[in-house]
Protein backbone atom coordinates (compact mmCIF):
# COMPACT_ATOMS: atom_id res chain seq x y z
CA UNK A 1 0.00 0.00 0.00
CA UNK A 2 1.51 3.28 -1.12
CA UNK A 3 2.99 5.24 2.08
CA UNK A 4 2.92 2.27 4.34
CA UNK A 5 6.46 0.57 2.88
CA UNK A 6 7.89 3.07 5.25
CA UNK A 7 6.57 0.71 7.95
CA UNK A 8 7.57 -2.74 6.54
CA UNK A 9 9.74 -2.45 3.84
CA UNK A 10 13.14 -2.55 6.34
CA UNK A 11 11.91 -5.80 7.88
CA UNK A 12 13.45 -7.57 4.62
CA UNK A 13 15.30 -4.94 2.35
CA UNK A 14 16.48 -2.32 4.56
CA UNK A 15 19.88 -3.87 4.96
CA UNK A 16 20.18 -4.33 1.44
CA UNK A 17 18.67 -0.56 0.47
CA UNK A 18 21.33 0.92 2.53
CA UNK A 19 23.68 -1.22 0.65
CA UNK A 20 22.87 -0.28 -2.78
CA UNK A 21 23.02 2.67 -1.82
CA UNK A 22 26.28 2.56 -0.42
CA UNK A 23 27.56 1.19 -3.60
CA UNK A 24 25.96 4.32 -5.68
CA UNK A 25 28.01 6.63 -3.57
CA UNK A 26 31.09 4.91 -5.19
CA UNK A 27 30.56 5.50 -8.98
CA UNK A 28 32.98 8.04 -10.22
CA UNK A 29 31.80 11.49 -10.57
CA UNK A 30 32.72 14.15 -13.06
CA UNK A 31 35.82 15.63 -11.58
CA UNK A 32 36.85 11.29 -11.42
CA UNK A 33 36.22 11.45 -15.22
CA UNK A 34 37.97 15.16 -15.75
CA UNK A 35 41.08 12.83 -13.92
CA UNK A 36 40.82 10.05 -16.15
CA UNK A 37 40.66 12.28 -19.47
CA UNK A 38 44.06 13.56 -18.42
CA UNK A 39 45.30 10.41 -19.15
CA UNK A 40 48.18 9.83 -21.60
CA UNK A 41 48.13 5.84 -20.90
CA UNK A 42 45.79 3.00 -20.22
CA UNK A 43 48.67 2.33 -16.67
CA UNK A 44 47.42 6.25 -15.86
CA UNK A 45 44.29 5.26 -16.45
CA UNK A 46 44.75 2.16 -13.97
CA UNK A 47 46.25 4.39 -11.67
CA UNK A 48 43.44 6.61 -10.92
CA UNK A 49 40.70 3.88 -10.91
CA UNK A 50 42.62 2.15 -8.14
CA UNK A 51 41.93 4.84 -5.68
CA UNK A 52 38.41 4.53 -6.24
CA UNK A 53 35.91 1.06 -5.75
CA UNK A 54 37.75 -0.47 -8.58
CA UNK A 55 40.81 -0.80 -7.09
CA UNK A 56 40.98 -3.67 -5.65
CA UNK A 57 40.01 -5.33 -9.41
CA UNK A 58 42.45 -3.34 -10.80
CA UNK A 59 45.61 -4.00 -8.51
CA UNK A 60 46.80 -7.64 -9.64
CA UNK A 61 46.24 -6.70 -13.47
CA UNK A 62 49.38 -7.85 -15.34
CA UNK A 63 50.96 -4.97 -17.02
CA UNK A 64 50.26 -5.09 -20.65
CA UNK A 65 47.17 -3.20 -20.44
CA UNK A 66 43.82 -3.92 -22.88
CA UNK A 67 40.83 -1.86 -22.46
CA UNK A 68 38.86 -5.40 -22.91
CA UNK A 69 41.23 -6.08 -19.52
CA UNK A 70 39.88 -2.71 -17.83
CA UNK A 71 36.37 -3.30 -18.90
CA UNK A 72 36.01 -7.01 -18.13
CA UNK A 73 37.46 -5.98 -14.50
CA UNK A 74 35.12 -3.50 -13.55
CA UNK A 75 32.03 -5.85 -14.94
CA UNK A 76 33.76 -8.00 -12.31
CA UNK A 77 33.25 -5.56 -9.92
CA UNK A 78 29.34 -4.79 -10.71
CA UNK A 79 28.79 -9.05 -10.77
CA UNK A 80 30.69 -9.73 -7.69
CA UNK A 81 28.51 -6.64 -5.85
CA UNK A 82 25.31 -8.10 -7.86
CA UNK A 83 25.62 -11.58 -6.57
CA UNK A 84 26.55 -10.61 -3.06
CA UNK A 85 23.26 -8.34 -2.72
CA UNK A 86 21.53 -11.53 -4.68
CA UNK A 87 22.38 -14.09 -1.52
CA UNK A 88 20.85 -11.25 0.87
CA UNK A 89 17.86 -10.84 -0.75
CA UNK A 90 14.62 -12.25 0.61
CA UNK A 91 12.14 -12.80 -1.79
CA UNK A 92 10.46 -10.09 -3.49
CA UNK A 93 13.67 -8.19 -3.99
CA UNK A 94 15.36 -11.49 -5.27
CA UNK A 95 13.07 -12.10 -7.85
CA UNK A 96 12.52 -8.03 -8.54
CA UNK A 97 16.94 -8.20 -8.69
CA UNK A 98 16.51 -11.81 -11.20
CA UNK A 99 13.93 -10.10 -13.61
CA UNK A 100 16.49 -7.09 -14.01
CA UNK A 101 19.09 -9.28 -15.11
CA UNK A 102 17.08 -11.33 -17.72
CA UNK A 103 17.61 -8.77 -20.30
CA UNK A 104 21.21 -9.79 -20.25
CA UNK A 105 20.13 -13.23 -20.45
CA UNK A 106 18.17 -13.00 -23.40
CA UNK A 107 21.33 -10.67 -24.83
CA UNK A 108 23.58 -13.51 -24.33
CA UNK A 109 21.33 -16.02 -25.86
CA UNK A 110 20.95 -13.97 -28.91
CA UNK A 111 24.77 -13.29 -28.91
CA UNK A 112 25.66 -17.24 -28.90
CA UNK A 113 22.97 -18.08 -31.35
CA UNK A 114 24.26 -15.37 -34.00
CA UNK A 115 27.77 -16.40 -32.67
CA UNK A 116 26.80 -19.71 -34.11
CA UNK A 117 25.47 -18.92 -37.52
CA UNK A 118 28.54 -17.46 -37.95
CA UNK A 119 30.78 -20.53 -36.90
CA UNK A 120 32.61 -18.90 -34.07
CA UNK A 121 33.87 -20.93 -31.34
CA UNK A 122 31.71 -21.29 -28.97
CA UNK A 123 34.39 -20.68 -25.77
CA UNK A 124 34.89 -17.48 -27.43
CA UNK A 125 31.28 -16.57 -27.33
CA UNK A 126 31.04 -17.33 -24.02
CA UNK A 127 33.67 -15.06 -22.53
CA UNK A 128 32.15 -12.37 -24.53
CA UNK A 129 28.72 -12.84 -22.55
CA UNK A 130 27.61 -10.60 -19.67
CA UNK A 131 28.61 -12.65 -16.58
CA UNK A 132 24.89 -11.28 -15.36
CA UNK A 133 22.76 -13.25 -17.69
CA UNK A 134 24.74 -16.35 -17.59
CA UNK A 135 23.04 -19.33 -16.83
CA UNK A 136 23.83 -23.16 -16.58
CA UNK A 137 22.96 -24.12 -19.52
CA UNK A 138 23.94 -21.61 -21.73
CA UNK A 139 26.94 -23.06 -23.55
CA UNK A 140 24.42 -25.58 -24.78
CA UNK A 141 22.81 -23.34 -26.60
CA UNK A 142 25.12 -23.61 -29.80
CA UNK A 143 23.24 -27.25 -30.66
CA UNK A 144 19.83 -25.58 -31.77
CA UNK A 145 19.37 -25.44 -35.56
CA UNK A 146 16.31 -23.61 -34.94
CA UNK A 147 14.09 -21.25 -32.64
CA UNK A 148 11.94 -24.98 -31.61
CA UNK A 149 15.15 -26.88 -30.72
CA UNK A 150 16.42 -23.99 -29.07
CA UNK A 151 13.29 -23.82 -26.47
CA UNK A 152 13.18 -27.64 -26.32
CA UNK A 153 16.66 -28.34 -25.80
CA UNK A 154 18.08 -25.66 -23.71
CA UNK A 155 15.37 -22.72 -22.94
CA UNK A 156 12.64 -24.17 -21.52
CA UNK A 157 14.57 -24.69 -17.80
CA UNK A 158 15.37 -20.99 -17.94
CA UNK A 159 13.66 -18.40 -17.08
CA UNK A 160 13.58 -16.99 -19.90
CA UNK A 161 11.22 -19.79 -21.16
CA UNK A 162 7.76 -18.30 -20.54
CA UNK A 163 8.86 -15.64 -23.08
CA UNK A 164 9.83 -18.35 -25.99
CA UNK A 165 6.84 -20.39 -25.83
CA UNK A 166 4.27 -17.53 -26.27
CA UNK A 167 5.97 -16.59 -29.32
CA UNK A 168 7.69 -19.94 -30.99
CA UNK A 169 7.98 -20.29 -34.40
CA UNK A 170 9.69 -23.08 -35.96
CA UNK A 171 11.52 -21.04 -38.60
CA UNK A 172 15.02 -21.46 -39.05
CA UNK A 173 17.38 -19.29 -37.38
CA UNK A 174 19.19 -16.57 -39.31
CA UNK A 175 20.01 -12.94 -39.14
CA UNK A 176 16.76 -11.21 -39.50
CA UNK A 177 14.84 -14.01 -37.38
CA UNK A 178 17.19 -13.64 -34.54
CA UNK A 179 16.72 -9.83 -33.97
CA UNK A 180 13.38 -10.22 -34.47
CA UNK A 181 13.42 -13.06 -32.19
CA UNK A 182 15.26 -10.84 -29.56
CA UNK A 183 12.82 -7.66 -29.45
CA UNK A 184 9.91 -10.17 -29.31
CA UNK A 185 12.08 -11.70 -26.38
CA UNK A 186 12.55 -8.22 -24.71
CA UNK A 187 9.16 -7.13 -25.40
CA UNK A 188 7.78 -10.26 -23.36
CA UNK A 189 10.36 -9.29 -20.65
CA UNK A 190 9.42 -5.79 -20.21
CA UNK A 191 5.64 -6.60 -20.01
CA UNK A 192 6.10 -9.24 -17.42
CA UNK A 193 8.85 -7.07 -15.42
CA UNK A 194 6.06 -3.94 -15.32
CA UNK A 195 3.45 -6.11 -14.56
CA UNK A 196 5.53 -7.77 -12.11
CA UNK A 197 6.76 -4.42 -10.44
CA UNK A 198 2.67 -2.98 -10.73
CA UNK A 199 1.96 -6.39 -8.55
CA UNK A 200 4.75 -4.91 -5.89
CA UNK A 201 2.89 -1.54 -5.79
CA UNK A 202 3.69 1.40 -3.72
CA UNK A 203 6.66 3.39 -4.55
CA UNK A 204 8.46 -0.07 -6.15
CA UNK A 205 5.48 0.78 -8.89
CA UNK A 206 5.53 4.05 -9.50
CA UNK A 207 9.62 4.61 -9.89
CA UNK A 208 10.41 1.68 -11.82
CA UNK A 209 6.82 2.50 -13.98
CA UNK A 210 8.30 5.51 -14.73
CA UNK A 211 12.19 3.71 -15.65
CA UNK A 212 10.72 0.50 -17.46
CA UNK A 213 7.86 3.42 -19.43
CA UNK A 214 11.62 5.47 -21.02
CA UNK A 215 13.12 1.65 -21.66
CA UNK A 216 9.99 0.99 -23.41
CA UNK A 217 9.83 3.79 -25.52
CA UNK A 218 13.67 3.75 -26.34
CA UNK A 219 13.64 0.45 -27.38
CA UNK A 220 10.00 1.02 -29.52
CA UNK A 221 12.34 4.33 -30.88
CA UNK A 222 15.51 2.04 -31.28
CA UNK A 223 13.09 -0.86 -33.30
CA UNK A 224 12.15 1.82 -35.31
CA UNK A 225 15.17 3.52 -36.40
CA UNK A 226 17.13 0.26 -37.58
CA UNK A 227 14.10 -1.62 -38.83
CA UNK A 228 13.84 1.50 -41.62
CA UNK A 229 14.22 -0.02 -44.96
CA UNK A 230 14.49 -3.32 -44.19
CA UNK A 231 11.66 -5.55 -45.20
CA UNK A 232 9.72 -5.82 -42.00
CA UNK A 233 6.38 -4.77 -42.17
CA UNK A 234 4.12 -2.11 -40.50
CA UNK A 235 2.23 -4.93 -38.78
CA UNK A 236 5.50 -6.92 -37.72
CA UNK A 237 7.40 -3.93 -35.96
CA UNK A 238 4.11 -2.86 -34.42
CA UNK A 239 4.33 -6.16 -32.82
CA UNK A 240 7.69 -5.45 -31.57
CA UNK A 241 6.76 -3.13 -29.35
CA UNK A 242 5.87 -3.21 -25.55
CA UNK A 243 2.67 -3.24 -24.33
CA UNK A 244 2.91 0.01 -22.18
CA UNK A 245 4.95 3.26 -21.75
CA UNK A 246 4.23 6.32 -23.03
CA UNK A 247 4.06 5.75 -26.41
CA UNK A 248 1.39 3.36 -25.76
CA UNK A 249 -0.53 3.29 -28.33
CA UNK A 250 -0.92 6.25 -30.28
CA UNK A 251 2.69 6.91 -30.32
CA UNK A 252 3.05 3.35 -31.62
CA UNK A 253 1.12 3.49 -34.38
CA UNK A 254 2.28 6.69 -35.08
CA UNK A 255 5.79 5.42 -34.91
CA UNK A 256 4.74 1.84 -36.58
CA UNK A 257 4.01 4.03 -39.96
CA UNK A 258 7.13 6.32 -39.78
CA UNK A 259 9.29 6.17 -43.01
CA UNK A 260 12.23 8.29 -42.05
CA UNK A 261 13.45 10.14 -39.41
CA UNK A 262 11.51 13.05 -39.65
CA UNK A 263 8.43 11.35 -39.14
CA UNK A 264 9.81 9.31 -36.14
CA UNK A 265 10.84 12.80 -34.47
CA UNK A 266 7.42 14.41 -35.23
CA UNK A 267 5.82 10.94 -33.54
CA UNK A 268 8.08 11.18 -30.17
CA UNK A 269 7.35 14.78 -29.94
CA UNK A 270 4.08 14.56 -29.58
CA UNK A 271 5.05 13.03 -25.85
CA UNK A 272 5.82 15.87 -23.72
CA UNK A 273 8.85 14.16 -21.98
CA UNK A 274 10.55 13.45 -24.96
CA UNK A 275 9.72 16.75 -26.78
CA UNK A 276 12.31 18.12 -24.39
CA UNK A 277 14.96 15.22 -25.13
CA UNK A 278 14.41 16.15 -29.34
CA UNK A 279 14.84 19.76 -28.63
CA UNK A 280 18.08 19.56 -27.27
CA UNK A 281 19.37 18.03 -30.51
CA UNK A 282 19.04 20.13 -33.60
CA UNK A 283 17.63 18.77 -37.00
CA UNK A 284 19.42 16.40 -38.80
CA UNK A 285 22.06 14.97 -35.93
CA UNK A 286 20.62 11.45 -35.14
CA UNK A 287 23.97 10.11 -33.93
CA UNK A 288 23.53 12.25 -31.26
CA UNK A 289 20.32 10.53 -30.24
CA UNK A 290 21.75 7.71 -28.60
CA UNK A 291 24.49 10.04 -25.93
CA UNK A 292 20.73 11.87 -25.51
CA UNK A 293 18.69 9.53 -24.86
CA UNK A 294 21.94 7.62 -22.34
CA UNK A 295 21.84 11.02 -20.51
CA UNK A 296 18.10 11.11 -19.74
CA UNK A 297 18.41 7.52 -18.81
CA UNK A 298 20.83 8.05 -15.99
CA UNK A 299 19.31 11.03 -15.30
CA UNK A 300 16.23 9.41 -14.09
CA UNK A 301 17.83 6.55 -12.57
CA UNK A 302 19.60 8.89 -10.25
CA UNK A 303 16.42 10.46 -9.45
CA UNK A 304 15.13 7.22 -8.34
CA UNK A 305 17.84 7.68 -5.30
CA UNK A 306 15.86 10.62 -3.68
CA UNK A 307 13.06 8.84 -2.55
CA UNK A 308 13.63 5.61 0.15
CA UNK A 309 11.94 2.45 0.69
CA UNK A 310 11.67 0.95 -3.18
CA UNK A 311 13.25 -1.32 -5.50
CA UNK A 312 13.99 1.07 -7.98
CA UNK A 313 17.60 1.61 -6.57
CA UNK A 314 18.77 -1.72 -7.22
CA UNK A 315 17.52 -1.68 -11.03
CA UNK A 316 19.14 1.86 -11.10
CA UNK A 317 22.35 1.21 -9.44
CA UNK A 318 22.70 -2.36 -11.90
CA UNK A 319 22.26 0.74 -15.00
CA UNK A 320 24.18 3.22 -13.75
CA UNK A 321 27.43 1.19 -13.29
CA UNK A 322 26.81 -0.12 -16.91
CA UNK A 323 27.01 3.06 -17.68
CA UNK A 324 30.30 4.19 -15.80
CA UNK A 325 31.86 0.96 -17.48
CA UNK A 326 30.37 1.97 -20.96
CA UNK A 327 32.20 5.51 -20.00
CA UNK A 328 35.47 3.91 -18.89
CA UNK A 329 35.49 1.78 -21.92
CA UNK A 330 34.90 4.67 -23.88
CA UNK A 331 38.18 6.52 -22.01
CA UNK A 332 40.13 4.06 -22.29
CA UNK A 333 39.62 3.65 -26.20
CA UNK A 334 40.22 6.75 -26.51
CA UNK A 335 43.65 7.04 -24.56
CA UNK A 336 45.06 3.70 -26.46
CA UNK A 337 43.75 4.70 -29.89
CA UNK A 338 44.97 8.24 -29.35
CA UNK A 339 41.85 9.95 -29.82
CA UNK A 340 41.98 12.76 -27.06
CA UNK A 341 39.91 15.04 -28.55
CA UNK A 342 36.83 13.03 -28.97
CA UNK A 343 36.89 11.91 -25.22
CA UNK A 344 34.16 14.00 -23.70
CA UNK A 345 31.94 13.18 -26.89
CA UNK A 346 31.37 9.67 -25.39
CA UNK A 347 30.79 10.08 -21.76
CA UNK A 348 27.87 10.36 -19.81
CA UNK A 349 28.14 12.28 -16.46
CA UNK A 350 26.59 10.72 -13.75
CA UNK A 351 26.74 12.76 -11.29
CA UNK B 1 -41.52 -11.15 28.33
CA UNK B 2 -40.92 -10.21 32.02
CA UNK B 3 -40.42 -13.86 32.81
CA UNK B 4 -38.01 -14.48 29.90
CA UNK B 5 -35.91 -11.10 31.06
CA UNK B 6 -35.84 -12.23 34.41
CA UNK B 7 -34.80 -15.93 33.80
CA UNK B 8 -31.94 -14.74 31.20
CA UNK B 9 -30.49 -11.85 33.84
CA UNK B 10 -31.72 -14.15 37.56
CA UNK B 11 -29.08 -12.04 38.87
CA UNK B 12 -30.18 -8.49 37.99
CA UNK B 13 -32.10 -6.48 40.42
CA UNK B 14 -35.36 -5.59 38.50
CA UNK B 15 -35.01 -2.34 37.42
CA UNK B 16 -31.91 -3.12 35.67
CA UNK B 17 -33.85 -5.60 33.57
CA UNK B 18 -32.53 -4.36 29.77
CA UNK B 19 -34.48 -4.35 27.39
CA UNK B 20 -34.35 -7.10 24.72
CA UNK B 21 -36.15 -5.77 21.64
CA UNK B 22 -33.38 -4.60 19.88
CA UNK B 23 -30.39 -6.45 18.07
CA UNK B 24 -27.91 -5.26 20.35
CA UNK B 25 -29.12 -4.57 23.62
CA UNK B 26 -26.89 -1.20 24.46
CA UNK B 27 -28.38 -0.95 27.54
CA UNK B 28 -26.92 -3.92 28.73
CA UNK B 29 -23.49 -3.38 27.16
CA UNK B 30 -24.25 -0.52 28.77
CA UNK B 31 -24.46 -2.07 32.13
CA UNK B 32 -21.59 -4.66 31.13
CA UNK B 33 -19.78 -0.91 31.31
CA UNK B 34 -20.29 0.39 34.21
CA UNK B 35 -19.91 -2.52 35.96
CA UNK B 36 -16.41 -3.23 34.63
CA UNK B 37 -13.74 -2.74 37.87
CA UNK B 38 -11.82 0.17 38.23
CA UNK B 39 -8.81 -2.21 38.17
CA UNK B 40 -9.56 -3.20 35.42
CA UNK B 41 -9.22 0.05 33.48
CA UNK B 42 -6.08 0.62 35.62
CA UNK B 43 -4.29 -2.36 34.68
CA UNK B 44 -5.05 -1.91 31.13
CA UNK B 45 -3.93 1.41 30.72
CA UNK B 46 -0.86 0.43 32.27
CA UNK B 47 -0.38 -2.26 29.91
CA UNK B 48 -0.72 -0.62 26.94
CA UNK B 49 1.26 2.00 27.90
CA UNK B 50 3.90 0.09 28.14
CA UNK B 51 3.44 -2.02 25.35
CA UNK B 52 2.60 0.36 22.74
CA UNK B 53 5.33 2.09 23.62
CA UNK B 54 7.83 -0.53 23.18
CA UNK B 55 6.21 -1.45 20.13
CA UNK B 56 7.01 1.97 18.89
CA UNK B 57 10.24 2.10 19.88
CA UNK B 58 11.00 -1.78 18.47
CA UNK B 59 9.59 -0.52 15.55
CA UNK B 60 11.90 2.78 14.79
CA UNK B 61 14.75 0.63 16.09
CA UNK B 62 14.94 -1.74 13.14
CA UNK B 63 13.59 0.90 10.84
CA UNK B 64 16.83 2.85 11.86
CA UNK B 65 18.88 -0.44 12.53
CA UNK B 66 18.83 -1.85 9.61
CA UNK B 67 19.80 0.72 7.60
CA UNK B 68 22.15 2.18 9.71
CA UNK B 69 23.65 -0.95 9.45
CA UNK B 70 23.85 -1.33 5.63
CA UNK B 71 25.07 2.04 4.94
CA UNK B 72 27.65 1.40 7.59
CA UNK B 73 29.28 -0.61 5.48
CA UNK B 74 30.63 1.53 3.16
CA UNK B 75 31.07 4.48 5.50
CA UNK B 76 32.05 3.38 9.00
CA UNK B 77 32.09 6.75 10.14
CA UNK B 78 28.38 7.04 10.60
CA UNK B 79 27.81 4.43 12.83
CA UNK B 80 28.98 6.41 16.14
CA UNK B 81 27.26 8.97 15.12
CA UNK B 82 23.77 7.41 13.84
CA UNK B 83 23.59 6.02 17.43
CA UNK B 84 21.88 8.64 18.55
CA UNK B 85 18.84 8.03 16.23
CA UNK B 86 18.61 4.39 17.60
CA UNK B 87 18.73 5.99 21.30
CA UNK B 88 15.97 8.26 20.31
CA UNK B 89 14.16 5.37 19.50
CA UNK B 90 14.67 3.80 22.80
CA UNK B 91 13.62 6.92 24.52
CA UNK B 92 10.80 6.35 23.39
CA UNK B 93 10.16 2.87 25.27
CA UNK B 94 11.85 5.02 28.40
CA UNK B 95 8.79 7.10 28.83
CA UNK B 96 6.67 4.18 28.43
CA UNK B 97 7.73 2.71 30.83
CA UNK B 98 8.27 5.91 33.67
CA UNK B 99 4.64 6.75 32.66
CA UNK B 100 3.82 3.79 33.70
CA UNK B 101 5.28 3.91 36.78
CA UNK B 102 3.89 7.09 37.62
CA UNK B 103 0.59 4.93 36.74
CA UNK B 104 1.08 2.55 39.01
CA UNK B 105 1.71 4.34 41.52
CA UNK B 106 -1.81 5.97 41.80
CA UNK B 107 -3.58 2.94 42.25
CA UNK B 108 -4.90 2.77 45.92
CA UNK B 109 -6.85 -0.39 47.45
CA UNK B 110 -10.87 0.78 48.12
CA UNK B 111 -13.81 -0.97 48.91
CA UNK B 112 -16.61 -1.80 46.99
CA UNK B 113 -19.84 -0.98 47.75
CA UNK B 114 -21.19 -4.03 49.66
CA UNK B 115 -24.70 -3.64 48.10
CA UNK B 116 -24.23 -4.00 44.87
CA UNK B 117 -20.66 -4.26 44.49
CA UNK B 118 -20.52 -1.13 42.82
CA UNK B 119 -17.35 1.70 43.66
CA UNK B 120 -17.29 4.25 44.91
CA UNK B 121 -17.30 7.49 41.69
CA UNK B 122 -14.09 8.54 42.88
CA UNK B 123 -12.27 4.75 42.04
CA UNK B 124 -13.82 4.44 38.80
CA UNK B 125 -12.88 8.50 37.87
CA UNK B 126 -9.43 7.03 38.68
CA UNK B 127 -9.89 3.93 36.38
CA UNK B 128 -10.91 5.69 33.58
CA UNK B 129 -7.84 8.62 34.04
CA UNK B 130 -5.13 5.81 34.18
CA UNK B 131 -7.03 3.99 31.56
CA UNK B 132 -6.60 7.51 29.37
CA UNK B 133 -3.47 8.71 30.58
CA UNK B 134 -2.06 4.83 29.51
CA UNK B 135 -3.58 5.29 25.88
CA UNK B 136 -2.59 8.40 25.34
CA UNK B 137 1.10 7.93 25.92
CA UNK B 138 1.07 4.76 24.38
CA UNK B 139 -0.46 5.47 21.27
CA UNK B 140 1.46 8.70 21.37
CA UNK B 141 4.58 7.10 21.36
CA UNK B 142 4.08 4.43 18.70
CA UNK B 143 3.40 7.14 16.20
CA UNK B 144 6.85 8.99 17.38
CA UNK B 145 9.08 5.82 17.69
CA UNK B 146 7.97 5.08 14.00
CA UNK B 147 8.66 8.86 13.18
CA UNK B 148 11.60 8.71 14.72
CA UNK B 149 12.61 5.51 12.96
CA UNK B 150 11.73 6.49 9.62
CA UNK B 151 13.93 9.50 9.53
CA UNK B 152 16.57 7.87 11.69
CA UNK B 153 16.86 5.63 8.65
CA UNK B 154 17.28 8.27 6.22
CA UNK B 155 19.50 9.94 8.55
CA UNK B 156 21.86 7.25 8.63
CA UNK B 157 21.75 7.17 4.32
CA UNK B 158 22.25 10.42 4.19
CA UNK B 159 24.53 10.93 6.40
CA UNK B 160 26.52 8.18 4.45
CA UNK B 161 26.47 9.74 1.29
CA UNK B 162 26.96 13.37 2.80
CA UNK B 163 28.48 14.18 5.90
CA UNK B 164 26.94 17.91 6.07
CA UNK B 165 23.41 16.70 5.81
CA UNK B 166 23.48 14.81 9.57
CA UNK B 167 22.93 17.83 11.81
CA UNK B 168 20.07 19.11 9.44
CA UNK B 169 18.05 15.77 9.51
CA UNK B 170 19.05 15.88 13.31
CA UNK B 171 17.05 18.59 13.56
CA UNK B 172 14.26 17.11 12.08
CA UNK B 173 14.52 13.80 14.21
CA UNK B 174 14.53 15.54 17.84
CA UNK B 175 11.44 17.50 16.23
CA UNK B 176 9.71 14.25 15.78
CA UNK B 177 11.05 12.87 18.85
CA UNK B 178 9.30 15.57 20.72
CA UNK B 179 6.35 14.05 19.80
CA UNK B 180 6.37 11.49 22.47
CA UNK B 181 6.82 13.76 25.08
CA UNK B 182 3.71 15.44 24.51
CA UNK B 183 1.92 12.54 25.10
CA UNK B 184 4.23 11.90 27.96
CA UNK B 185 3.39 15.31 29.21
CA UNK B 186 -0.55 14.74 28.51
CA UNK B 187 -0.55 11.43 30.22
CA UNK B 188 1.06 12.96 33.52
CA UNK B 189 -1.27 15.43 33.83
CA UNK B 190 -4.63 13.21 33.33
CA UNK B 191 -3.30 10.92 35.60
CA UNK B 192 -3.14 13.38 38.09
CA UNK B 193 -6.31 13.72 38.53
CA UNK B 194 -6.77 10.18 39.34
CA UNK B 195 -7.31 9.42 43.05
CA UNK B 196 -9.13 6.10 44.03
CA UNK B 197 -10.02 7.45 47.94
CA UNK B 198 -12.52 10.27 48.05
CA UNK B 199 -10.38 13.34 49.63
Amino acid sequence: MYGLEALWFNVKDGYLEAVVRGHKSGLLTSSDYNNLCQCESLEDIKLHLQSTDYGPYLANVASPLHTTTIVEQCTEKLTEDWARMRCNADDPLATFMDYCTYGHMIDNVVLIVTGTLHERDVQELLDKCHPLGMFDSISTLAVASNMRELYRLVLVDTPLAPYFSSNLTSEDLDEMNIEILRNTLYKAYLDDFAAFCNKLGGATAEVMGDLLAFEADRRALNITMNSIGTELTRDDRRKLYSNFGLLHPHGHSELAGAEDFDQIRSAMEKCPPYQAIFNKMGYGESQMLDKVLYEEEVRREVFTFEQQFHYGVFFAYMRLREQEIRNIMWVSECVAQDQKARITDGIVYIF
Amino acid sequence: MDALKVQAFPDLPPGLLPNLDFFIAWDYLWFLFKNISPYFWSAMGIGLCVGLSILGAAWGIYITGSSLLGAAIRVPRITSKNLISIIFCEAVAIYGVIVAIILQTRIEYVDPNPDDGSWPVAAYTAGYAIYAAGIITGWANLACGICVGVVGSSAALSDAANSTLFVKILVVEIFGSALGLFGVIIGIIVSGQANFKQT
